[in-house]
């Protein structure tokens, strides 16, 4: 909302201060400033002038005029003019030598085609009115010659551009903000809609409301005899463009003044055009209508409009119809003020993309009370203005509106803020912004729909507004005003005492919060997780979730896939990526190619993040829940039963070299193996151990694949929670990555921290070690033969290590060999040589009999 | 003892001969050149078969009342040659290793850089500490789905269907627009769930992930975090509102930083406040005239920071909560502008894209 101070001022009587000052109040009032301009700060020396000689010049290329000026001085001045819109005789407004214009333009005496200029003879657009102008502004014959145009036109002025919020409708006016100012500075304020109305006769045009819902109040006047060559005078004009509108004719200037001034959006029609009574109602199937904009709209049954006999002619508060609409022509003007369902307009305006003055105010709520006035203030400008005569008639129309009662006890706000106003300041204030105080309850809480039609968007029912109620002692009775539809609860009244009493004032505690538990296993978890893969050299990304076909297909994940079911948006910022994410890896990979791509070849990235895993057979929507109570259980677990599973799930990805080459010599490629070791290290963060099996899982490298599992406590089977290894080289190609990329995907959700580490018993015997060298076939899995061998060596073993895989020709043909000390050691006593040599052979023995593993040499 | 006394054999106790062998010594240990030619020094003045030593075990030979005399004067020539063996061997050592030591030089410049760190992202650190400043004042940390069912993220927190506030939340829709499916705009669902899964009282913080159908820019991306805090209690006011938020601020930016409120719309919060934190930077100085200007603040002296006010007692209402006993407090912030102004981050593209050189300088914590 732009507010010029001038406009202001009119209505409330501000101290002498800066405008900076007066936003600044606004803003701490809840108005909150979003920038101030300065207008015409920088004009001087323009004064009123009247032209008493206008001699042409002729042989040049276009009209010059020499033109002898008074200008309230002794002598006239000569002023050369290429305009010729002016007669001799004409009142303009005149820049002296060492007058500036706005934008710093400087007027001086100088000769110009062969005479003398003094001074420059200005149209609106050189005083900053307009943007452009088609000649010499011409003011009216009686203006005093010599008066400063400046102060004449009002062209000194501030604009403050106030950020309006939702609730607050009623700040979308001069009124409303200048009531606002008024409490703020604590100085009177005269109510612009505070006007006498004439005693009426008789109706202005047929009018009724079909539907009660959809309006509460229909007012029309009419005026007769409009000029429609009639002009909106400058001082209009001016304000208009300071407050952000264009000027368009005098009749639709007029509609929108009032509309800035007080807040009602008014709609004019041309008379001659209405055919029979109007009715607003909603719309019937198949209407249309043909808007101001040439579209021709499809109308929904929802719709609000303004019929007569011929059909819809307006979208109530939205846009109005081209038939009726005024033109050059119109003389008889029919002007409409109403009060429409705020909900109602907001879903026209959504359902038909129609954003517009109107319907910003209705959406967030208009003055019910203001139609008469509103509507009487036009006809007042159109007669003074436009030279129109107004009709005796007002058509009134209204549906009963019972009003909104609050009651709460007069502590009410002390309680909400945590500081003592006392009960006189709380009734002052709710006075202050036009509240109804009366002692004592009301009795019932009030029903539902106070304030007129759907008022706001709040949903209220009796039974909400008695669970609202607040109980309590020394209670007091407020009636909201008809300009606040927001006041409906009775935090509502507390906030606006709170406010008008300064958040400023606010005292500062902090409460003793009873003592928390700190964070989850799982939160530690998942930042244990993420400093782990941080200290191995990776780095973490937060990528966009959303991904599309073609990310599934250079995935290669197959057709029946359960990636494959993702979840779409309507409304995705891009069609080539509409669905979520149903793995982490297609962020990171294309986040691995951006960093490639910008010349970190070296790079190793992860993610924790969800993924939306939607169940084949969940019901397809939500049920949007009642909110007047608390749902039942069967009620949420109907909305978690629609929504996709979204577990944790932490991936990492890794290209170039993951140790680097460097003056102690070459590096090693970053490889499957680094992918299976991330998992482990987030394994080991949660204190599981992680099962490695070859597999095949897509996008991986069909010979460089492995399934991690974890042993469910449960039922001890192993759980697949994820896989690593290196990408398919045609995914890698896809992503535009180098080849050997490998990547890791685990569901960290699976991952559950198992409880505290148990101690163990640190032996202080001496350690018995043996090495011991085993020749298997090549596919055999090392993890089976340590597994075996652990499990054969018993209890003394204290660790194992695999510290050499041969496959030269001295394993054999197909075989590999491989080479391991195991540790040896007892908690009570020194091992013998003997009893280490038995469990080394029973270890052997098993990874035999397991893996078909023998010793080499043997 | 022996009581046989031999006059001849005495001689190496007369007082010149042991003055001669104490000077030999000390000679010869100061001649010494290295450790080695010092051990054979040692050896042979202070050895099993140096004259000191034959001459000590000659007091046993003299009178009893010469032996008191005797003993004094050998062992305090056998002390001063040990002294004088010791501080030489220092020194030699000294130089030895001075020389070997320096041999061995490095050059410890060289980088060593074969697996360099990684680092977490600085949205998630920022979050976490954040979080922790709660969790020292008693909270909880709370979660929630980032696909939301519409109730949650609009119904039960007081955004009804035709809401203006509603439609100013560029909400992206999931599956179809009836679906009572959205992605989360806000943190503020997790309120809901929390009054409707935990026992009264909460106080829990809420960091997490939402999404607005916005274009990235500088300024803007479609999925930013936000963190969110949640109070439920008797006896709850805004007072206490804004006494956590300063210590909050406190935790954040240092001592005697504080914030400011201004009223502002929410639909649920009832009062509501838009929360200012004091520039942590130049202290609110750069506001007053004259005053270097200040790049954080852009010399407002104050930071726009987030929303916040007390609960909306429909909020309590649809999650079972009754709000004649019970009230609270709920805030948010925006972590990505957080960042901006705490780290001096100016394009939010880079908070986006994952490029590493941009994440690596943060570290393990912000």
């Amino acid at each position: 909302m732009k507010v010029p101070l001038s406009w202001l001022r009119e209505y409330v009587d501000l101290p002498a201060v800066t405008a900076h000052e007066v936003a600044e109040r606004l803003t701490a009032a809840g108005l909150k400033l979003e920038a101030i301009s300065s207008h015409g700060h920088e004009i001087k020396n323009v004064v009123v002038g009247r032209v008493l000689e206008i001699e042409e010049l002729t042989g040049f290329k276009k009209p010059i005029r020499h033109c002898r000026v008074e200008v309230g001085e002794a002598t006239p001045r000569e002023i050369i003019c290429g305009a010729v819109n002016f007669t001799e005789g004409a009142v303009v407004p005149v820049a002296l030598p060492g007058a500036v214009l706005p934008g710093g333009f400087e007027i001086g005496s100088r000769k110009t085609y062969g005479r003398l200029s003094d001074g420059m003879i200005c149209s609106e657009a050189e005083l900053g009115v307009a943007d452009s102008s088609p000649g010499i502004l011409l003011l009216p014959q009686d203006t005093r010659i010599g008066t400063d145009v400046v102060e004449l036109l009002g062209l000194r002025d501030e604009v403050l551009e106030l950020e309006i919020t939702p609730d607050k409708g009623f700040a979308l006016s001069i009124r409303g903000v200048a009531r606002e100012a008024a409490i703020a500075f604590g100085v009177p304020f005269r109510d612009p809609a505070a006007i006498e109305l004439p005693a009426a006769t008789g109706e202005s045009w047929p009018a009724s409301i079909g539907d009660p819902t959809a309006c509460d109040r229909f007012v029309l006047r009419s005026v007769t005899g409009f000029d429609p060559a009639a002009e909106t005078p400058l001082w209009m004009r001016v304000r208009l463009a300071r407050a952000g509108m264009r000027s368009v004719s005098l009749a639709v200037d007029v509609t929108n003044y009032v509309m800035l001034e007080l807040g009602q959006p008014l709609h004019a029609f041309d008379r001659s055009r209405l055919s029979g009574a109007i009715v607003v109602r909603r719309a019937r199937p198949g209407e249309s209508l043909e808007t101001l904009d040439h579209v021709t709209r499809t109308l929904h049954e929802d719709d609000i409009l303004i019929t007569d006999a011929s059909g819809p002619i307006s979208m109530a508060g939205t846009m109005g119809g081209l038939h009726t609409e005024i033109s050059a022509e119109s003389a008889d003007i029919v002007i409409e003020a109403a009060h429409f369902s705020a909900t109602g307009i907001a879903r026209e305006s959504r359902r038909h993309n129609l954003v517009s003055e109107a319907s910003k105010r209705f959406e967030r709520g208009v003055d019910r009370e203001l139609p008469l006035a509103a509507s009487w203030r036009a006809v007042q400008l159109l007669t003074e203005l436009g030279g129109a005569v107004a009709e005796p008639g007002v058509t009134h129309a209204q549906a009963e509106v019972a009003p909104v009662t609050i009651t709460i006890p007069a502590d009410h706000p002390d309680r909400v803020a945590g500081m003592a106003y006392g009960r006189e300041t709380v009734i002052r204030r709710l006075e202050q912004v036009g509240c109804t105080v009366t002692e004592g309850a009301a009795g019932a809480p009030a029903p539902a729909g106070g304030h007129g039609v759907a008022a706001t968007g709040v949903v209220s029912t009796a039974d909400l507004a008695g669970k609202l109620a607040v109980r309590g002692d020394d209670l007091i009775t407020v009636v909201p005003p008809s300009w606040r539809p927001d006041l409906t609860d009775p935090n509502d009244l507390a906030e606006e005492v709170i406010r008008l009493e300064g958040y400023d004032r606010l005292p500062s505690v902090l409460p003793h919060a009873p003592a928390g538990a700190g964070l989850t296993e799982n939160q530690r978890l998942r930042r244990r997780a993420g400093r782990a893969l941080a200290l191995s050299g990776y780095a973490e990304v937060l990528s966009y979730p959303f991904v599309g076909a073609r990310d599934l297909d250079d995935l290669l994940l197959p057709e029946d896939d359960p990636r494959r079911r993702v979840t779409r948006l309507v409304n995705p910022l891009s069609e080539d990526e509409p669905y979520l994410r149903t793995t982490l890896l297609p962020g990171l990979l294309k986040t691995l190619a951006r960093n490639v791509g910008r010349g970190s070849a070296d790079a190793a990235l992860f993610e924790i993040g969800l993924v939306y895993r939607p169940e084949p057979d969940a019901p397809g929507a939500a049920p949007v829940l009642a909110v007047d109570r608390r749902p039942t259980p069967e009620e949420l677990a109907a909305i978690e039963r629609a929504l996709p599973r979204q577990p944790v799930r932490v991936a990492a990805v890794l290209a170039g070299e993951f140790e680097r080459s460097g003056w102690w010599g070459r590096g090693r490629q970053a490889s499957w193996a680094d992918a299976i070791e991330a998992a482990r290290t987030i394994a080991r963060e949660a204190g599981v151990e992680l099962g490695v099996r070859a597999d095949r899982h897509e996008p991986w490298h069909p010979g460089r694949c492995a399934a991690l599992s974890v042993t469910d406590p449960e039922t001890g089977e192993q759980v697949i929670v994820g896989h690593a290894g290196e990408l398919h080289p045609r995914v890698a190609e896809a992503y535009g990555l180098p080849p050997r990329t490998a990547a890791v995907e685990l569901e960290l959700s699976l991952l559950a921290p198992s409880g505290p580490v148990q101690a163990p018993a640190v032996s202080s015997y001496p350690v018995a070690t043996q090495d011991v060298a085993l020749i298997v076939p090549v596919a055999t899995p090392v993890a089976d033969v340590e597994v075996a061998l652990r499990e054969g060596a018993g209890e003394l073993l204290e660790s194992i290590r695999l510290f050499d895989v041969y496959t030269g020709a001295q394993a054999g043909e197909g075989n590999k060999s491989l080479a391991y000390t195991l540790r040896f050691r007892a908690p009570d006593r020194t091992l013998t040589v003997e009893e280490t040599t038995a469990a080394r052979a029973a270890a052997v023995a098993l990874a035999g009999e397991r893996t078909g593993a023998q010793l080499r040499g043997a | 003892m022996s009581n046989t006394y031999d006059p001849v054999e005495v001689t190496p106790l007369h007082t010149d001969e042991v003055a001669k062998a104490q000077d030999d010594a000390l000679a010869a240990i100061a001649a010494a050149r290295d450790l080695d030619e010092l051990k054979q020094a040692r050896l042979a003045h202070a050895g099993d078969r140096s004259p000191i030593a034959l001459a000590n075990r000659e007091i046993g030979a003299l009178p009893p009342a010469a032996r008191a005399e005797a003993g004094k004067r050998i062992g305090a020539a056998r002390k001063a040659i040990g002294a004088a063996v010791a501080a030489r061997q220092a020194e030699l050592e000294a130089e030895r290793d001075a020389r070997v030591l320096i041999e061995e030089t490095v050059d410890v410049t060289l980088p060593w850089d074969r697996v360099p760190r990684g680092a977490r992202h600085p949205l998630t650190t920022l979050q976490e500490r954040v979080a922790d400043a709660f969790v020292a004042m008693g909270y909880e940390v709370a979660e929630g789905p980032e696909l939301e069912g519409e109730w949650f993220n609009f119904d039960a927190l007081n955004i009804a269907p035709d809401h203006p506030a509603r439609s100013d939340h560029d909400t992206f829709f999931v599956e179809s627009t009836g679906s009572g499916k959205v992605l989360r705009t806000q943190t503020s669902p997790v309120q809901i769930r929390t009054l409707l899964s935990r026992a009264l009282p909460v106080y829990v913080i809420s960091p997490g992930k939402v999404f607005r159908t916005d274009e990235l820019d500088a300024t803007h991306t479609p999925v930013f975090h936000q963190v969110e805090g949640l109070a439920v209690d008797k006896g709850l006011t805004m007072a206490h509102l804004k006494g956590t938020l300063d210590r909050f601020a406190e935790v954040m930016f240092g001592e005697g930083i504080s914030t400011r409120f201004r009223p502002n719309y929410f639909p649920f919060t009832e009062p509501s406040a838009e929360m200012d934190l004091r520039c942590f930077v130049c202290r609110g100085s750069s506001a007053v005239p004259g005053n270097p200007p200040c790049r954080t603040c852009k010399s407002e002296g104050w930071i726009e920071w987030g929303g916040c006010g007390m609960v909306n007692p429909r909020v309590l209402i649809a999650c079972g909560v009754d709000p004649s006993v019970y009230s609270g407090f709920a805030f948010g912030m925006g972590i990505e502008r957080t960042l901006m102004f705490r780290h001096n981050a100016d394009d939010m593209r880079d908070m986006v894209e994952g490029d590493i050189r941009f994440t690596l300088p943060f570290g393990l914590e912000v």
